[in-house]
């Protein structure tokens, strides 16, 4: 395989063409893609926790996968389409997502570090299936770790937008 | 049902809500600085070593190395209790402790660089448990502590620091026992509260002596207080926080990593930020103390306890800033629930190759408590009493009494819990489950149910100094300012509410400054169990004085008596005549209204959880499942119902229920090595298996401040654990009385049931 000079990556609509090596801005083959969504883009909305792919802190989507961005290298990325939690919001309007609004609602979330993977995931599994069963939902959501024990207030938001247009 | 009131006891929405959903709000480490470098650690392989030599040079020619810092290379300063904890020591005594530290300009160049520095170790003896740490020819962790004993006592809690309940006559009231039990019970598991944001500091250093720290930390201001006596008060401190992403108490001991940073932005005159990955969260950061008893407990055929004799031995690792503290707290902690007039119990501390020990919710009392109720069950069961029943009759009620953490009496005026007691009871039915002990509620095939309670008090509602102040604008709003940072709890999202209600302003007309330690009086910090009672009356003092400021002005302007004037929605008018008022814009944009609140310490209440917990556990594979947990507590006053919800379901995790059925540090006992410090070994539970959690809240005014409301968020995880120790032991037939109630220990109490 020729070795590829840059990634170009589409987040949240918008194209990214980063070149390839070990400058400032550029993709070191060894960066973590969220490495590169916060430090090189400054997306910081991705949090960051294990680093080893246990927690489901940094989920992004990925292709309409939730992915953990801790555990997947930039240089896989080209041509992706990944979605963080900066892309949800409608940024003309600024109206939130029905799942972000469904967490402010039911206080989904307390010291709030793991909700953006949360919110992350619970819009992959929507997206895919857009009324999920309880079960449905604890099973998407079985990845990811909440120290606060949100899960209570996190399942009757994610159940409330499964719920709409059932 | 507690009061009516405009704001307090309504839900509403956290004021932090729509940053925490579209990842905007900010965590340390998504703060931006100008020049930043990234420090690192390098640390031991070694439990207990003496380094011979460090050859820093490979490191130091590394492009982009700025710093490399050794012990050597700075002063004596040291930290945690006593003061002899160095910085940087020429000895390492737990795997994982500080070697050296490096900056570079990237991560990754700071990580090379430490795999560059060479360092000669000459390999020491360790010890990793109390016994073998008390052994007479153990080795020595600290040559000043001998038989490896760490001096009791703070100076945080005064000359008189608790360090040990001797009160009454305990031959006279073993006397007076019907039953008599004794024993060693433990809780020496190490859960981790483990918050999902790692440990972090952020250092500026500006020549000759300013540091400005911003941290991962709970409590900035004390930050500012530590650090200065760290840095043998040669510097000036500025703290600051921001959110944070979970504490769990531990946060309040982040001062070896902000030591770290500030070491390494002194030596490069640039920002520095260290921010520990998962691992050295879990393998180098501070842990719960190790707890254990061996004690002597007397009881009546009624189920008064007459005599308490023992002694209780602390781990406390390699150091500690707080265990003295956690010692104090936990055995007032232990009198608030075993109301007992006869008293022998000691205790030691002890040191070990293992990570330091730190603050961690429950904070003493739920490690000790771990300990003792497993003691007084075989008293219960002796006697045949009901766990509920006894518990119930001995914890304290008003005319009772406790020593507290300064080595005062302090006579209780708070409120009785019983109902709240007897209202949990009921919705989890408890009367018609309970079936005697050691007996399960069901079994069905392998799987068996059984059930348990356990309770927890804390009388830290009131502990420690807070001060706010609260200053008007003359467009009717004000600005709370406070050095809280938002740990998740939502307190920051309280505050307002309480100046609100006190003002008759909306809380959305109330900003709270950052929690800026240049910009804010001194505040204690959201630890304990202090931010309602304590936190929130300096809130309150000072919106009441700048009330009365205003009012005073007002009446000077009206020619009336300031008692005859109220306020609401920023217009100010003679009682009863709302509609003749002049607004608050009359105090004019040139002048400021600034009220100043501050709160005494005042330990004479306590707050109150009780777990009632049913387990299922499988006989065939000594699975242990949580199926239902109901808590029940009597608050006084609901500040924001869907707050304290989220605080009471979070029982079982940050090491609650969970440390008495999968959670634990695992060291290895041979090399000291910590085996599952990452987020796959380390056990936590996940959405798959949520158990089923009702709570029961009561609000019985107590005489705290004016909303009578007492706090009750840290204790939630408390009475979690024994309580499940006792369910899993009536589920199987025969006692468990190690932490956690891990397949191999409950198959092996299936055994000793069947052998009898
Ligand atoms: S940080 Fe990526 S899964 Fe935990
Ligand atoms: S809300 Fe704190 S980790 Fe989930």
């Amino acid at each position: 395989m020729a070795a590829i000079k840059s990634v170009t990556l589409k987040i949240n609509g918008q194209i990214h063409e980063l070149d390839i090596g070990s400058k400032v801005g550029q993709i070191d083959p060894a960066d973590t893609l969220i490495h590169t969504l916060r430090e090189t883009l400054g997306l910081t909305g991705t949090k960051a926790s294990c680093g080893n792919g246990a927690c489901g802190i940094c989920t992004v989507i990925m292709d309409s996968k939730a992915v953990p961005s801790c555990k997947i290298l930039t240089i896989e990325c080209d041509g992706k389409e990944i979605t963080t939690i900066e892309g949800l919001r409608n940024l003309k309007t600024g109206t939130l997502h029905p799942l972000q609004q469904a967490f402010v609602d039911f206080t989904a979330f307390q010291c709030g570090f793991c909700t953006p993977g949360m919110i992350m995931t619970a819009k992959a599994l929507l997206d895919e299936n857009p009324h999920p069963s309880e079960e449905e939902i604890k099973d998407a959501l079985s990845g990811n770790f909440c120290r606060c024990v949100s899960h209570y207030q996190v399942l009757k938001a994610v159940l409330s937008v499964a719920e709409k247009g059932r | 049902m507690g009061e009516n009131y405009r704001f307090i006891g309504k839900s509403a929405p956290r004021r932090d809500a729509t940053e925490i959903v579209t990842g905007t709000v900010q965590y340390l480490d998504d703060l931006k600085f100008q020049n930043l470098l990234y420090g690192k650690v390098l640390r031991s392989p070694y439990a207990h070593a003496n380094i011979k030599r460090i050859d820093k040079s490979k490191a130091e020619a590394l492009p982009g190395v700025r710093a490399v810092v050794a012990w050597e290379d700075i002063p004596d300063w040291r930290g945690g209790t006593p003061r002899n904890v160095r910085v940087l020591d020429k000895k390492v005594r737990f795997v994982g402790d500080a070697v050296a530290l490096v900056a570079a300009t990237t991560e990754r160049i700071a990580e090379e660089a430490l795999r560059l520095i060479d360092v000669e170790y000459e390999v020491l003896p360790a010890v990793f448990d109390i016994d073998s740490a008390l052994k007479p020819d153990a080795p020595l962790l600290y040559e000043e502590f001998k038989s490896n004993i760490v001096p009791g006592g703070t100076p945080i809690y005064g000359p008189n620091c608790l360090q040990g309940v001797v009160h009454g006559d305990v031959d006279q009231g073993f006397s007076e026992a019907d039953v008599i039990t004794e024993g060693t019970f433990g809780c020496e598991n190490i859960p981790n509260a483990l918050p999902a944001e790692s440990i972090g500091a952020v250092a500026i250093f500006e020549p000759p002596d300013r540091v400005t720290i911003y941290g991962t930390s709970q409590a900035p201001y004390m930050d500012k207080v530590t650090l200065f006596h760290v840095f043998n008060r040669q510097f000036e401190i500025r703290s600051i926080g921001h959110h944070v992403g979970g504490g769990f108490g531990t946060k309040f001991t982040c001062w070896q990593v902000q030591a770290y940073a500030i070491i390494l932005a002194r030596a490069t005159g640039q920002p520095v930020k260290i921010v520990f990955t998962k691992e050295e969260h879990m393998a180098a950061f501070t842990l719960r103390i190790g707890s254990r008893m061996h004690a002597k407990v007397g009881m009546k055929k009624d189920g008064t306890i007459t005599a308490i004799q023992g002694t209780w031995y602390v781990d406390t690792g390699c150091n500690s800033f707080t265990t003295q503290c956690q010692v104090a707290v936990g055995s007032g902690e232990l009198m608030i629930m075993a109301q007992c007039p006869n008293w022998d119990f000691k205790n030691i501390i002890v040191a070990t190759n293992r990570n330091a020990s730190g603050a961690t919710r429950g904070f003493g009392g739920q490690e000790l408590k771990c300990s003792f109720i497993p003691l007084l069950s075989l008293a219960m069961a002796k006697a045949g009493l009901d766990p509920l029943e006894v518990l119930k009759k001995n914890f304290v009620k008003p005319g009772g009494g406790y020593y507290w953490r300064d080595g005062e009496w302090y006579n209780y005026r708070g409120i009785d819990f019983t109902n709240a007691m007897d209202k949990g009871a009921e919705l989890f039915g408890w009367k018609d489950k309970w079936e005697g002990w050691l007996t399960p509620t069901s079994v069905k095939g392998t799987k068996r149910r059984g059930i348990g309670f356990g309770i927890h008090g804390n009388a830290d509602v009131g502990e420690d100094v807070a001060e706010a102040y609260v200053q008007l604008g003359y467009n009717g709003t004000a600005t709370i300012f406070l050095c809280v940072s938002e740990h998740g709890t939502g307190q920051k999202s309280n505050y307002p509410r309480f100046a609100a209600e006190v003002l008759q302003i909306l809380p959305e007309r109330i900003s709270m400054s950052p929690a800026d330690t240049l910009v804010t009086p001194f505040e204690f910090g959201p630890v304990g169990s202090r931010g309602t009672y304590s936190i929130a009356s300096a809130v309150i003092n000072a919106a009441e004085d700048a009330r009365r400021q205003l009012l005073e002005m007002a009446a000077a302007k009206l020619g009336e008596d300031p008692k005859n004037l109220d306020t609401v929605d920023g217009v100010i008018f003679v009682k009863g005549r709302p509609d003749k008022g002049i607004k608050w814009r009359m105090m004019g944009n040139d002048k400021t209204i600034l009220g100043y609140g501050r709160f005494e310490p005042d330990f004479t209440m306590c707050n109150c959880v009780m777990s009632f917990v049913e387990v299922e556990v499988d006989s065939e594979t000594g699975k242990v499942d949580l199926i239902r947990v109901v808590n029940a507590s009597d608050v006084g006053q609901i500040i924001n119902p869907v707050g304290l919800d989220g605080q009471l379901c979070g029982c079982w995790g940050s090491a609650g229920i969970d440390s008495a059925i999968f959670e634990e540090s695992i060291i290895d006992r041979r090399t000291g090595h910590m085996v599952n410090a990452n987020l796959i070994d380390y056990k936590w539970r996940t959405f798959s298996e949520l158990p089923v959690v009702e709570n029961a809240v009561l609000e019985t005014p107590f005489p705290s401040h004016r909303f009578h409301a007492i706090g009750i968020g840290e204790i939630t995880t408390a009475s979690g654990p024994s309580a499940t120790l006792m369910a899993v032991s009536n589920a199987v037939g025969a006692w468990l009385y190690q932490y956690p109630a891990t397949p191999d220990r409950v198959l092996e109490a299936f055994s000793r049931r069947a052998a009898l």
